[in-house]
């Protein structure tokens, strides 16, 4: 920072003056908390917490809850068979919805391989967005059953504004990538390896406002319009919570490769 | 903000007479706290993870230092910048010399109870720096140079008329004719004026829900998506959050969201929940080259390891506001500074003071709805009544009331005499209703009488009736 080095001294006092009221209000002394190697362990070794049994369905159900809650929360949902029948789907529900046929697609190779060229009533396009565009197709990287939530990231082929700026926001998911509970999402993370990226999106329907008058509008700044694609069914398997909430991952090959695409 | 806390009870009395206020508390008492217990009734293990959040945070309070520091240093290793504040003051400062080396003209905002308690607005006006509140109701109050008066619903206070109005003298570019009596076509005026300030903002201020140690993010939750495009699209990113939103892991923040929404809107979990780690990666496609974290103590050291440690568990997720029947009937505004309810009332004192607090600790009923909706479980009602034994241990309580509790206790360490008197006012006080069953004014009491009636004693004392039922 350029603030200058008078700036940056008092800084630097300020986070030893709060440092030292916490430990004096804690009456401890010292940098050195007794616990410190069990706190440690407890951040190198994270385990849940309660996971509601609501997102420990499998199979078809949990497909089904994914469906049901993101519905609920003013998603619309399409399901299809294979990623060839993406743009037909796309096509007809944006034809059904009057909405304009222009897409912006992430060059994430998630939906890489849907052949958008069948569909000559859309028009694509690929890279980011600099917010003139209607309708943004995105990848995902997991969808969570719990609440209808799908998980997106920032990345090198992910721009985090196509999520946000298009009235529309379409999401290609695959049914192998709809997990039961939130918890997963960071077990596969962890997984994958490499930390975090800069930006961890879960999205639950589309976006919304009830400032004026408590009356609820959706499209508030994000998009008015949620659809997601569920693309083939799900073959359960895939990470699965055992009963005392640790996470096992079963079949890790099939389903961990494929989780990024 | 200039805080109004002394003068609560004239506030109040405000409050009162105001009808549209009225209306929009009434829709809401019938609104968040129904749907919060949907939600709950939805999610069988919502009281067992109510008390595991409870849990998390108590087990953060008690090492804060050490998670702030893991926190400090996840960020410092993804490029990022940590910034420590021990007052307002302090914290203004910091924010308005980023914002200068970017060179900002124009700072896009997301909703920030931090932003609201450092006034951090006035500061980068008065420095050159427009500052731009996103949210909906945050822009509509800022408009109208108002502070929020709810934790969530920041212009819940507001008529959709009031709206209009406010919406046809600023946004002068219109035409004056145009419709403005749908909330659609506010919600429409108001998303093409801030979209452009969006793309424009040089700097992106947000909060942060939640702090998490293992990996240095930060975790916001709207429903409008306005602090992801505010983090997103400007070159800069400042997120503000006090000490104590720390948790330990991904796992622990999950666990909290699990109950935010719930409690505070009965959503199961709000639109857009955002993890952010870092600035923009050398390969992102887009985000803020700068990512700055602004810690903010602000009193709350103060609060930790008293008896008031308890408050620093909140989440602010408003729903002792929305349960609460004080707040119902006068709204946010008349506890006079950013926090409102029963967690503005217990949160105010420890960070303005006592003396500066007034009546706050005096605003509640104790009827304990607060306690038992919060996800968090502070006990707000047994704080509200430390802060009242505070007030009248320092004197700051007004002579007359000292003085009635003195007469009371004088009396109350002799039954004899203690009875004689309680039977004497019960025959004054019959007297007084002169046969009306209700009182509508009383000696001493002209602060409960000037908005309800109390109603006359039946006949006779409690402890009198006591002992005639044992007999
Ligand atoms: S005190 Fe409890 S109920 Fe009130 S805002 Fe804080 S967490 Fe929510």
């Amino acid at each position: 920072m350029s603030a200058g080095p008078a700036k940056k001294t008092r800084s630097v006092s300020s986070r030893d003056q709060v440092l030292s009221a916490i430990r004096g209000a804690l009456g401890r002394e010292g940098a050195d908390g007794q616990n410190r190697p069990d706190l440690m362990a407890r951040l190198d070794n994270p385990v849940p917490n309660r996971v509601p049994d609501r997102g420990r369905l499998d199979g078809p159900a949990r497909i089904d809850l994914f469906q049901a809650e993101a519905e609920r929360v003013s998603a619309d949902v399409a399901r299809v068979a294979g990623l060839d029948a993406v743009p037909g789907a796309i096509a007809a529900y944006l034809g059904e919805n009057g909405l304009p046929t222009a897409l912006k697609v992430t060059p994430d190779a998630a939906i890489g391989d849907v052949p958008w060229a069948q569909q000559a009533a859309l028009s694509v396009e690929f890279g980011a967005t600099d917010g003139s565009d209607p309708v943004g197709v995105t990848g995902a990287y997991l969808g969570v059953a719990e609440t209808g939530t799908v998980v997106l990231l920032s990345g090198e082929t992910r721009p985090n504004s196509l999520n946000y700026l298009p009235d529309t926001h379409v999401v290609v998911i695959r049914a192998d990538q709809i997990i039961g509970a939130y918890e997963e999402v960071w077990a596969q993370l962890r997984h994958d390896g490499g930390g975090l990226p800069r930006i961890v999106n879960w999205i639950t329907g589309p976006s919304r406002s009830a400032d004026i008058e408590q009356t609820l509008m959706l499209g508030a700044h994000g998009p008015r319009n949620l659809f997601i694609v569920i693309v083939g069914a799900d073959d359960g398997k895939g990470i699965v919570m055992a009963d005392d909430g640790t996470i096992v991952t079963a079949d890790e090959g099939t389903r961990v490769g494929d989780a990024h695409g | 903000m200039e805080a109004t806390t002394r003068q609560f009870t004239g506030n109040a009395r405000q409050a009162l007479k105001n009808d549209n206020l009225r209306a929009a508390l009434d829709k809401l008492s019938h609104g968040f706290p129904y749907k919060r217990l949907e939600a709950a009734a939805r999610l069988p293990e919502f009281e067992a993870l109510r008390d595991q959040s409870r849990d998390i945070k108590a087990h953060v309070l008690e090492n804060l230092d050490f998670y702030l520091q893991q926190f400090e240093s996840k960020v410092i290793e993804q490029g990022g910048q940590v910034h420590w504040a021990k007052d307002a003051a302090e914290a203004r400062d910091i924010i308005l010399a980023i914002c200068q080396e970017a060179g900002a003209e124009t700072v896009t905002k997301s909703k920030s109870m931090i932003g609201e308690e450092i006034a951090i607005n006035g500061h980068l006006e008065a420095n050159g720096v427009r500052p731009v509140e996103t949210d909906l109701g945050e822009y509509i109050i800022q408009l109208r140079k108002e502070p929020p008066s709810h934790l969530i619903a920041p212009a819940i206070h507001l008529s959709m008329d009031q709206v209009a109005d406010t919406f046809k003298d600023k946004h002068r570019e219109f035409a004056a004719d145009r419709p403005l009596d749908q909330p659609r076509e506010l919600l429409e005026e108001a998303r093409t004026m801030l979209r452009r300030e969006f793309l424009a903002a040089d700097v992106g201020l947000t909060g942060a829900n939640l702090l998490i140690a293992e990996t240095g993010s930060i975790a916001l939750v709207t429903n409008e998506g306005n602090a992801d495009l505010t983090l997103t699209l400007p070159n800069t990113h400042i997120a503000i959050a006090s000490i104590e939103k720390a948790v330990p892991t991904l796992e622990d923040a999950t666990t909290i969201l699990r109950v935010l929404a719930r409690s505070a809107t009965g959503q199961e979990l709000s639109v857009y929940t955002t993890f952010v780690s870092g600035p923009k990666r050398p390969d992102d496609m887009d985000g803020p080259e700068n990512f700055h974290v602004v810690l903010l103590d602000n009193g709350r050291t103060q609060m930790l390891g008293s008896e008031f440690h308890d408050m620093l568990r909140c989440i602010r997720c408003g729903a002792c506001l929305n349960s609460c029947p004080v707040y119902g009937a006068i709204g946010g505004h008349a506890y006079g500074w950013v926090y409102s309810g029963p967690m503005g009332s217990v949160l105010m004192p420890g960070i303005l003071g006592l003396e500066q607090t007034g009546d706050l600790p005096n605003a509640s009923t104790l009827c304990g709805t607060c306690e038992s909706v919060c996800p968090m479980r502070i006990p707000l009602p047994a704080m509200l009544r430390r802060w009242r034994e505070q007030q009248h241990a320092r004197r700051l309580t007004s002579t007359k009331s000292r003085m009635m509790l003195k007469l009371w206790a004088m009396l109350a360490r002799r039954p004899g005499l203690y009875r004689a008197v309680m039977g004497l006012g019960v025959g004054f006080m019959r007297a007084l209703a002169g046969g009306r069953g209700s009182l509508k004014s009383l000696p001493f009491a002209g602060g409960w009488t000037a908005v309800r009636d109390l109603p006359a004693p039946e006949g006779k004392t409690f402890t009198a009736l006591w002992k005639e039922r044992r007999k």
